[in-house]
C-alpha cells in the first residue's frame, strides 16, 4: 500500500503473556515515535469557505 | 462460441421440460450491443432467448447465494471456481444444483472495442475468431484475441472444474502466460512509489459499489461500509476512505478469489481493482500452493490449522 517500513508491526502474544505484551506495545510505540507522524493517511478535513 | 447457444438452448428445455430443476440461470441479449444480462427461467418455452457469446462475463456464482431451490446453472471456468467456493462456504448445496460446464475461450472486454471503433456501435456479431461490429457509417473486423479482458487474457482455468453435463468439447488451456507479471511490477516499487501507484489507481473511484455487488465473493448480509454501527470507513470520497473501502475489500477476498474480472468489468470509471486481489492470490498460490474453487475437498488456506505447521508461533 506504500507504508513505509517500520510502521506496522505483527505480533502473536497470548493473553496470558501480559509482560510480553506490554514489552511489544512500548517497542512498538517507540519504533513509531521515532518514525514520525504519517501525514499520507490522515484524513484531512475539507475546507469550508 | 455463438455455436453453443443452440445447445444451451437445447439443455435448458430439456431440464425444465424433464423437471430435473425448477430454474435456470443463463444470459439473454442485453439491451445495448455487448451486454448480455443474466436471466433467470422458470419454463421450458422461455429457453429460446438464452444466448452464449463473448459478452457472458458477468460471474453467474453472485446469483446462488442462499437459493433454495433446485437449479441448473450455466457455467465458465472461473463461475465454476466461484461455485465450489460457494459450496465450501456452506451459501448452497451441491445436490441443489445442475451445472452446465461451458468451456471458455475467455470474455470480451467491450470498452477496448468501443475505443477501437470509430463511431458508435449499434450492433456486434461474433464468429469464430471475429468480432464484427456495425455502426452508422461503418463496419469493422477486430480480432478476438487482442480484445480479451485482461484477467481472460492470462487464464489459466477456462474448463469448469465442477459439472454435471457440457456444453462441449473442453478447449486447450493455455500455459505459456504469465499471471503475476503486473503484480511482480508493484512489488519491486518503493513504498513511496506503491503510494503514488495505488494513488492514481483508486483517484477515480466514486463508491458506487457496482464492484462489490459483482463479486461473487462479497455476500455478506451487511457490508462493512455500509455498516454504521459501528462506522467502520467514512462515506466521502476522501483517498483514505476509497482506499479503507478498496483494500478492505480485498482482503475480504483472500485465498476465496478466482479472478474472474467481475470486478473490473463492473466498474463504470474503469479502475483495476484486480491488481489487488491479484496480490493476494499470487501470495496464496506462493505460499501454500492454493488457487481458490479447484474442488470440493480441500479446505482455503485461511481456515485450516495442521500440527505440522512450520511458522513456530502458533504450537
Amino acid at each position: 500500500m506504500g507504508i513505509e517500513p517500520g510502521r506496522l508491526h505483527f505480533s502473536w502474544i497470548s493473553s496470558a503473556e501480559s509482560t510480553k505484551f506490554a514489552k511489544v506495545a512500548q517497542e512498538v510505540s517507540d519504533k513509531v515515535k521515532a518514525l514520525g507522524p504519517n501525514d499520507h493517511f490522515a484524513k484531512k478535513e475539507l475546507k469550508v469557505a | 462460441m455463438i455455436a453453443y447457444t443452440d445447445k444451451i438452448q437445447e439443455i435448458a428445455r430439456r431440464l425444465l421440460k424433464d423437471c430435473k430443476v425448477e430454474t435456470v440461470i443463463g444470459f439473454r441479449k442485453g439491451s445495448v450491443p455487448m451486454m448480455n444480462e443474466p436471466c433467470f427461467i422458470t419454463s421450458a418455452d422461455a429457453a429460446d432467448g438464452l444466448v452464449w457469446d463473448g459478452n457472458c462475463g458477468i460471474n453467474l456464482a453472485n446469483y446462488l447465494t442462499n437459493r433454495k431451490e433446485k437449479i441448473a446453472v450455466f457455467a465458465k471456468g472461473c463461475d465454476s471456481r466461484n461455485i465450489a467456493n460457494h459450496i465450501i462456504e456452506n451459501k448452497i448445496d451441491r445436490e441443489q444444483l445442475y451445472i452446465v460446464g461451458v468451456p471458455c475461450q475467455g470474455m470480451i472486454e467491450k470498452r477496448r472495442i468501443r475505443q477501437m471503433a470509430p463511431g458508435e456501435i449499434t450492433e456486434a456479431t461474433e464468429d469464430g475468431d471475429e468480432i464484427r461490429v456495425k455502426g452508422r457509417d461503418f463496419e469493422e473486423v477486430y480480432n478476438r484475441d487482442e480484445a480479451l479482458q485482461k484477467n481472460c487474457a492470462v487464464c489459466v482455468h477456462r474448463n469448469p472444474v465442477i459439472h454435471d453435463e457440457m456444453v462441449a468439447d473442453e478447449v486447450e488451456e493455455q500455459t505459456d502466460v504469465d499471471r503475476f507479471a503486473d503484480v511482480r511490477e508493484i512489488e519491486a516499487m518503493s513504498p513511496e512509489e506503491r503510494r503514488v501507484f495505488f494513488r492514481k489507481l483508486l483517484e477515480p473511484c466514486i463508491r458506487c459499489y457496482a464492484c462489490r455487488n459483482a463479486c461473487p465473493l462479497c455476500y455478506c448480509p451487511t457490508c462493512f461500509v455500509d455498516e454504521s454501527q459501528p462506522q467502520w470507513v467514512g462515506k466521502s470520497q476522501n483517498p483514505t476512505d476509497i482506499w479503507t473501502f478498496h483494500f478492505l475489500r480485498a482482503y475480504h477476498c483472500a485465498g476465496r478469489c478466482t479472478d474472474c474480472g467481475a470486478c473490473e468489468r463492473a466498474c463504470p470509471v474503469g479502475i483495476n481493482m484486480r491488481l489487488l486481489t491479484k496480490k493476494l492470490n499470487k501470495d496464496a498460490f506462493d505460499q501454500w500452493g492454493w488457487e481458490a474453487g479447484l474442488n470440493l475437498e480441500e479446505r482455503p488456506p485461511l481456515d485450516t490449522y495442521r500440527p505440522n505447521d512450520p511458522e513456530e508461533f502458533i504450537k
